[in-house]
């Protein structure tokens, strides 16, 4: 047995595969970090029921049903409202009396995945009387993700977390007032996306589209590997207005990114940046 | 004292990888304070800590310990003498170019951070030059990540159940990987520290 061999093949897989994708249907999942693209593109092979990655290939190419599919495992779906309540009180209280002296806003929730964040937002602005004068951009590349964001519907059994954390993050009303229980689910007021956009945007290919406020990008630039970090960050460097600010995961940094010198930590323990005024 | 005149703890070793669950503090900190400032390895470890408390065991054994301790950081470059633990509710992963991730994928096993998958991650990129440690736990995650590792011709060593606080993450990956091997905490503390445990 030749163990490293089976481990190299892989890797050629992974890469021919990915080269696959994008050639076939243009997504560029070429920059993700591989160790953990690699291990979810395992578990698809093996619950796709293929063999191999190569196997899995062939079907790729000649069948368009395959490729949705792929999506949910390609990508990662994993979110929750207020989600890291620190986060959205240091929004709150440091953030928006900054925000509230320009007459209008612009706020880009990138890598917005089922949403969870997009309505938090909405809740926080309309709570601080911002939601009038702001729109709202959300993005993501999987397209049954962005479709769950606009019907804006949960598990029932999430709302007890969702309202925890709302309570945590300096929520003034009550979560409740925003959504209806109905058949296990709780839809959320459909008032509260009147003023977003939803779309297809990859960080990966897909380029600056306005001039904004507040860019909240969290728990998506792990998945990419440097050099597709950088080109992320760079996007948001370019799309912020002077003094704008740019909030990412409680795990992620700047510090590794070529970016770095164009932010200054706003809360550094919240991760909310504050793009530079000579910038 | 052991006598061995390899700075490394095995021959060919480049990186251990550590697993531990229940009782995990007690095990870490017989194992860690004693290596030495310049500890020729990299030391990667999971715990299974709560996801929305901060995990203050890196901070208490740096208090203890002579190689640097610490939460790892996305992209971070891997360093030796360093000890990198996975962040609460974040799976920590090694990439090919000696980075370490993070990523907030599903639980595995009900873990986040998930054992299985630093091993699995780590055994793709030391392969022959890992070693795994697995010790005390109440469940079994570390196990199938011990295959990945023995899989790929690194050594796995794990805590003997009947030494561990709690037994079952041990029996589990003995029971999943032939390969390994039951080893006391003490003299995995001999294998570590090698000769370092007898200087300064």
């Amino acid at each position: 047995m030749m163990p490293h061999t089976s481990a190299h093949i892989e890797d050629i897989e992974v890469r021919l595969f990915l080269e696959a994708i994008y050639s076939r249907y243009h997504y560029d999942f070429r920059g993700y970090s591989r160790a953990s693209l690699k291990r979810r593109l395992r578990v698809a092979c093996e619950s796709m029921g293929y063999p191999s990655l190569s196997a899995l290939q062939g079907e790729l190419l000649h069948d368009e049903t395959i490729f949705p599919q792929l999506m949910g495992y390609l990508t990662v779906q994993v979110s929750d409202m207020f989600r890291d309540p620190a986060y959205f009180r240091g929004i709150r209280e440091q953030v928006i009396p900054h925000l509230k002296t320009y007459p209008s806003l612009k706020v880009w929730v990138a890598g917005c995945s089922s949403g969870e964040e997009l309505y938090s937002f909405a809740i926080l602005f309309r709570e601080e009387g911002l939601e009038e004068k702001t729109m709202f951009y959300a993005t993501d590349i999987n397209g049954t993700a962005l479709a769950k964001a606009e019907a804006g519907v949960y598990e029932l059994d999430r709302i007890a977390l969702f309202t925890r954390n709302h309570r945590l993050s300096g929520g003034t009303g009550s979560l409740s007032d925003y959504y209806h229980a109905a058949y296990g689910a709780a839809r959320f007021d459909q008032t509260l996306r009147k003023r977003t956009v939803f779309s297809d945007h990859s960080l990966a290919s897909d380029s600056v589209f306005a001039e904004l406020h507040l860019v909240s990008c969290r728990n998506v630039l792990i998945y990419f590997d440097r050099p597709l970090q950088d080109r992320a960050v760079g996007l948001f460097k370019d799309a912020l207005v002077r003094k704008g600010f740019l909030g990412i995961g409680a795990r992620e940094s700047l510090r590794f990114n070529a970016h770095v010198n164009a932010f200054g930590e706003f809360l550094p323990a919240e991760r909310i940046y504050q793009k530079r005024g000579e910038a | 004292m052991s006598v061995t005149r390899h700075d490394i703890p095995l021959p060919g070793c480049e990186a251990i990888v550590i697993g531990a669950s229940a009782g995990a503090l007690a095990a870490l900190t017989e194992l860690l304070p004693p290596l030495a400032p310049d500890y020729p390895v990299p030391i990667l470890v999971t715990v299974h800590v709560p996801p929305d408390h901060p995990n203050g065991i890196p901070a208490l054994l740096q208090s203890r310990c002579r190689v640097t301790v610490k939460e790892a950081e996305d992209k971070e470059p891997i360093h030796p003498a360093t000890v990198y633990f996975a962040p609460p509710d974040y799976h920590l992963l090694v990439e090919k170019d000696r980075s370490l991730s993070l990523s907030n994928e599903e639980p595995v096993s009900f873990a986040r951070p998930s054992i299985d998958v630093l091993f699995e991650s780590a055994a793709d990129v030391y392969g022959k030059g890992l070693l795994a440690l697995v010790l005390t736990g109440a469940n079994h995650d570390g196990a199938q990540g011990s295959c990945s590792v023995a899989d790929a011709g690194g050594t796995v060593l794990v805590q003997t159940p009947d030494s561990a606080a709690s037994r079952s993450m041990p029996e589990s990956a003995l029971a999943a990987c032939p390969a390994a091997t039951a080893m006391s905490l003490s003299d995995m503390n001999h294998l570590l520290a090698g000769k370092r445990s007898g200087e300064s």
